[in-house]
């Protein structure tokens, strides 16, 4: 079903790591992806895994949420760690024709799957713990700067809020639409490419209409509410840097620091 | 024998998340051959679940649909072949339709069932009647007719695979009184004329009261009452309690009828005004003298 689909979903609750600033959530989200592509050898890989998994257990989302949302990139995991299998230097472990596996692509295919799969399961923890609204409302806080540049910050974060504000929606009318479709024995199980790709038009058409009318609906609305772009509007809930965002970003730093360290100090394990 | 039945039917929602709802629990009920069956109960009580579920939609955590008698997920495959016996009209149905002319969208139905061309468009037509839609429209596009238009062309798509029931969740929202009253008037006799079974899902008790036979009376995913519509109505303090309000004119004769006036509370206008009569000739009586 469509609703199976978990990446960006947002599951409200308590924890630590729900009750941080969006802001730092995001800064620190960047920075952690950042030494993870610093990290090169496998001690300091640990780090950035420790880390990773002290934040998930406080994150207070239920952990199967976190494999589902691997789920939807195991095949780019599988492809490149498969892809650096072979590329590598090192003791030839097998040869076939031009292929040859060694000691070195293995080192590497576990250290890139490690690598990515710790990228995903942390940018997760940002998008389960922050709703979508904070989540906008920081990144319009965090690129303010850019306005000198003539960047329509506002404007941008405006679309985001409502792209995202409306994901749920636009998933739920297309369950309804196909429902609707199936009740009238709309075949979409099976057949070949070109029979699938000819059972969509029953459902993309409605939603497209729906699409239109539902934004139309919302300008209108907007419009009613003397909306009029960013220029001089406050907000309802302003963003606090508290306690916890230091202490946070403290524990962070350690982490990274220690990875850091491991990385100019102890030999590459990329080869 | 029953044409639809449910055995202990379950649905859960979001399982093993925290978003965990039972919208459907435990549902036994008997849908008897020809008869017009009403289902009420509050928002989120479990109507549309449990009625998508009839024709396969939805799969049920546990528990079992039995069509004809025969259990509609014994071979998973063929569950589309449900779907044309037990006719499904969605909430705001108009939002599916999507071809060219209204013709083309009443007959995807019957095409898909493997009709040919000729036949499909016969039953088109047929269907288009019963809900009154006028030939001239059927050339036209469904994007560009009335709202009231494109909810009868929608309903006419499920009525044209001439299912042996019939399911409308709300087929009446968002209608004008009058267009309300013709649609259901015509639903009503699609099911005289055609003697298929009807489960109509309504939040309005005089509609229910007025074409229903039984009532389904479903609360937080539970069937407590399952009866002939002037029983269930009759129990109008238990129906509050639900959220749900019984008829206006049996609202009134309950009323009357605790204040120990001899009235039945009935379901429709006509039928109280035969009881309040002699009622009010002998109040007349008192008041001359």
């Amino acid at each position: 079903m469509v609703s199976d689909i978990t990446i960006g979903q947002y599951f409200p609750g308590r924890s630590l790591i729900h009750r941080m600033d969006p802001r730092v959530k995001i800064v620190l989200t960047v920075a952690y992806i950042v030494f993870l592509f610093i990290a090169s050898n496998f001690a300091g890989l640990l780090c950035m895994v420790a880390l990773m998994a002290v934040v998930l257990f406080s994150s207070g989302v239920p952990f199967p949420q976190y494999f589902k949302s691997l789920k939807a990139i195991i095949a780019i995991v599988i492809f490149t760690g498969v892809l650096n299998l072979f590329y590598g230097t090192g003791t030839v472990l097998w040869r076939w024709k031009f292929m040859q596996i060694t000691d070195g692509g293995v080192y590497n295919a576990i250290f890139i799957s490690v690598r990515i799969v710790s990228l995903i399961l942390f940018s997760c923890v940002l998008t389960f713990t922050t709703s979508p609204t904070d989540l906008t409302d920081a990144l319009e806080r965090i690129m303010k700067p850019l306005r000198v540049l003539h960047v329509h910050v506002h404007e941008i974060a405006m679309m985001m809020t409502i792209a995202l504000r409306f994901v749920p929606t636009l998933l739920e009318e297309t369950d309804k639409i196909m429902s609707a479709q199936k009740a009238r024995g709309a075949d979409l199980e099976s057949g070949g490419m070109m029979q699938r790709i000819r059972a969509l038009i029953p459902i993309l058409i409605p939603l497209f209409v729906s699409s239109f009318r539902r934004a139309y609906d919302l300008a209108m609305a907007m419009e009613c509410r003397c909306y009029h772009g960013g220029e001089g509007r406050t907000k309802m809930k302003q963003l606090h840097l508290s306690r916890l965002d230091v202490w946070a970003s403290a524990g962070m730093a350690l982490f990274c620091a220690a990875a850091l360290l491991c990385t100019l100090f102890l030999p590459a394990s990329l080869h | 024998m029953f044409v639809l039945e449910t055995k202990e039917l379950t649905y859960i929602y979001g399982a093993g998340t925290p978003f965990e709802k039972t919208a459907v629990d435990h549902v036994s009920i008997g849908v008897e051959r020809g008869e017009f069956l009403g289902v009420i109960g509050h928002t989120g009580s479990g109507k549309s679940t449990l009625i998508q579920m009839l024709n396969g939609l939805l799969k049920p955590a546990s528990g079992t649909v039995l069509l004809n008698g025969g259990d509609i997920w014994a071979e998973p495959k063929k569950i589309r072949s449900v779907r044309f016996q037990v006719g499904m009209v969605f909430q705001y149905p108009e939002h599916q339709l999507f071809e060219e002319t209204v013709l083309k969208d009443i007959c995807f139905g019957p095409r898909n069932m493997g009709l040919a061309d000729t036949e499909a468009e016969q039953r088109a037509r047929r269907a288009a009647r019963f809900v009154g839609l006028d030939d001239e429209l059927l050339g036209k596009s469904p994007f560009e007719i009335s709202g009231g238009e494109k909810r009868r062309a929608a309903i006419a798509g499920v009525i044209a695979m001439d299912p042996d029931v019939l399911v409308l969740d709300e087929p009446t929202a968002g209608l004008d009184p009058n267009g309300r009253d013709t649609l259901l008037q015509q639903i009503s006799d699609y099911h005289k004329k055609r003697g298929s079974t009807v489960i109509l899902v309504s939040h309005s008790m005089e509609d229910i009261a007025r074409f229903a036979d039984r009532v389904l009376v479903l609360n937080e995913g539970k069937a407590v009452m399952l009866d002939r519509t002037d029983r269930v109505f009759a129990r109008g303090r238990e129906l509050s309690k639900m959220g749900l309000r019984v008829p206006q004119i049996t609202e009134i004769l309950l009323m009357l009828r605790e204040k120990g006036y001899p009235v039945h509370p009935v379901l429709t206008v006509e039928q109280a005004v035969e009881q309040l009569r002699p009622l009010l000739r002998k109040g007349g009586v008192r008041r001359g003298q």
